[in-house]
């Protein structure tokens, strides 16, 4: 089988296309390189839509936790304790055994809603149930880079909007907003970075693999398990990761310097990569 | 009863992780400001690869990649004489008196054999995360304290041992703290490395078709999970309590912000 032929054939194998069976023997290098590579794209769906809808509740959460009323800063910094507290890991397990349960518990109390069932079923499943861990574990993570930015907003600049009559949303909204994510900008790109190297927890955790469908490291421990020698497939892996760390860094790059357009060449906040972070 | 025992195999992981890591971040640090190239190009490489990937994929690489190590080495040494090579298209041949631990040993041996690989693949990992603490720490030393020093005549070892040595930790402390909280939390992935560790007795214990117990009881697990969590939690909680207390002990008299003023941390 050429090396064209492999890439037909596996290219889109972790999302169920192509050829059912995996290699069993003789794999080239062509098979590790398009399966691994394909089972990136996992990867990248739970990192891309965890970050995104992630963003906006830790950007919630930072403001709750700000606040004065004890009502929104105690749950938010309990949130933001259990999930930073806690192996990312045992999460995984955890949440896979809850919505396990969730459906028995849902028929009980509410019979006839086919709804809720249905949706509690599809919890159980990697593509909704992780990417749901994933993304309120990286909202408690940004949420604390989001309040340690919040806290670090120079007195000066509020106190300026209070005398020009600012308050209130307008205030959020032009003065407190920009400034935090500027400041916020550097570590939460080493969390997004984070955040894409545990999406690699997913399969390894409770949720199971349907059809062998899974992830990078997945198809690279597969290889790795077949062909007892590590040598091969996990530089592939690693390649890739580091593939996708450095784009990563190029689109949250590009964005920390929109940020960044308005202050003097010296003072803007250089992207201080400090990858690597085990939750 | 084994699942209590387990606790205390992720806490003796932690005693034995956390020293030896240090020590390789210590070596590491040290190759990375070394005055010569190659082992200052070893040590740079070396946390360059192991921060740039999924540490959970260097957990799984290293268990299989470092008992090959260790069993080639032995059968080179051991059974000279063998002529056909190692790897026979997906098997790794070594001969029966390489095989780490011997076929003949007790159950207990292949156990530390097993955990022994563990603490060694935790140590090289997170080695390389505290050598980048280290080194961050040895540069944050204000540098006029060490040209003091060579201007008193002390050597490059001397100032190394005398000034820089005492002084890092403070520095360091920040970062250090922060590892100690990942390598608490990174401790669950001893379950991929085959340890039977906390994670495995609970799926083993709660599951509703374990061979622990001799009658059927439902699915326990989400309950041993809760258990874990909050073990965990207050693990957390406790050492960050201890690294704040910590903190502001050293930080007395140090050219710090915190230095000062009793009250206050350093970071």
């Amino acid at each position: 089988m050429s090396c064209l032929e492999t890439i037909q054939n596996y290219a889109f194998r972790s999302m169920g296309f192509g050829e059912r069976l995996l290699p069993r023997s003789d794999f080239t290098l062509c098979d590790q390189f398009t399966l691994i590579g394909s089972g990136l794209i996992w990867n990248v769906y739970f990192g891309v839509i965890a970050l995104g809808l992630g963003f906006f509740l830790a950007v919630a959460v930072a403001t709750a936790k700000a606040s004065k009323n004890p009502l929104l800063r105690k749950p938010a910094e309990w949130y933001i304790f259990i999930f930073r507290g806690s192996p990312l890991f045992i999460q995984f397990f955890f949440a896979y055994e809850l919505f396990v349960l969730l459906p028995r518990l849902g028929t009980d109390i509410n019979l006839g809603f086919v709804e809720i069932t249905v949706e509690t079923r599809w919890l159980t499943k990697a593509w909704l149930g992780a990417l749901f861990v994933l993304f309120l574990n990286t909202g408690a993570y940004s949420a604390e880079i989001f309040y340690g930015a919040l806290r670090s907003i120079p007195k000066g600049d509020v106190e300026a909007a209070d005398a020009y009559g600012i308050t209130g949303w307008p205030r959020f909204r032009k003065i407190i907003w920009p400034t935090m994510l500027r400041l916020a900008w550097p570590a939460y790109t080493n969390e997004a970075i984070f955040l894409f190297h545990a999406t690699t927890l997913v399969f390894f955790s409770g949720f199971p693999s349907w059809q062998q469908r899974g992830d990078a490291l997945y198809y690279a421990s597969y290889f790795a398990d077949k062909t007892f020698n590590p040598f091969v497939p996990y530089p592939i892996l690693a390649f890739y990761f580091i593939l996708l760390t450095l784009c990563v860094i190029g689109v949250y790059g590009a964005i920390n310097k929109r940020l960044n357009k308005h202050l003097p060449e010296n003072q803007a906040a250089k992207l201080k990569i400090k990858p690597q972070i085990l939750r | 009863m084994s699942f209590y025992a387990s606790f205390g195999t992720v806490l003796m992981l932690l005693a034995v992780t956390a020293p030896t890591a240090l020590l390789f971040g210590f070596f590491g640090a040290t190759a990375a400001r070394s005055h010569i190239a190659p082992l200052r190009w070893f040590g740079k490489g070396y946390t360059a690869i192991v921060r740039g990937v999924p540490d959970i994929a260097f957990f799984l690489f290293f268990v299989i990649a470092l008992d090959q190590a260790f069993e080639y080495v032995r059968h080179k040494t051991l059974c000279s004489d063998w002529t056909e090579p190692v790897r026979q298209g997906s098997d790794f041949v070594v001969c029966a008196a390489a095989k780490l631990p011997l076929s003949s040993s007790p159950q207990w041996v292949h156990e530390a054999y097993g955990f022994l690989l563990a603490v060694l693949t935790f140590s090289i990992v997170f080695g390389a995360f505290a050598a980048n603490v280290l080194y961050g720490g040895m540069r944050a030393v204000p540098h006029a304290q060490l040209q003091t020093g060579e201007a008193y005549g002390m050597s490059r070892r001397q100032v190394f041992w005398r000034i820089l040595m005492p002084q890092m930790w403070i520095y360091a402390l920040p970062g250090l703290s922060n590892l100690w909280m990942i390598l608490i939390k990174a401790t669950p992935l001893l379950f991929l490395l085959g340890v039977e560790d906390i994670v495995y007795w609970a799926r083993e214990l709660g599951g509703s078709k374990s061979s622990a117990f001799s009658y059927p009881h439902p699915d326990w697990r989400i309950y041993y999970f809760l258990g874990l969590l909050v073990f965990y939690l207050a693990m957390t909680k406790i050492s960050e309590i201890v690294f704040e207390k910590l903190m502001t002990k050293l930080s007395l008299g140090q050219a710090t912000t915190g230095g000062g003023s009793a009250a206050g941390g350093a970071a």
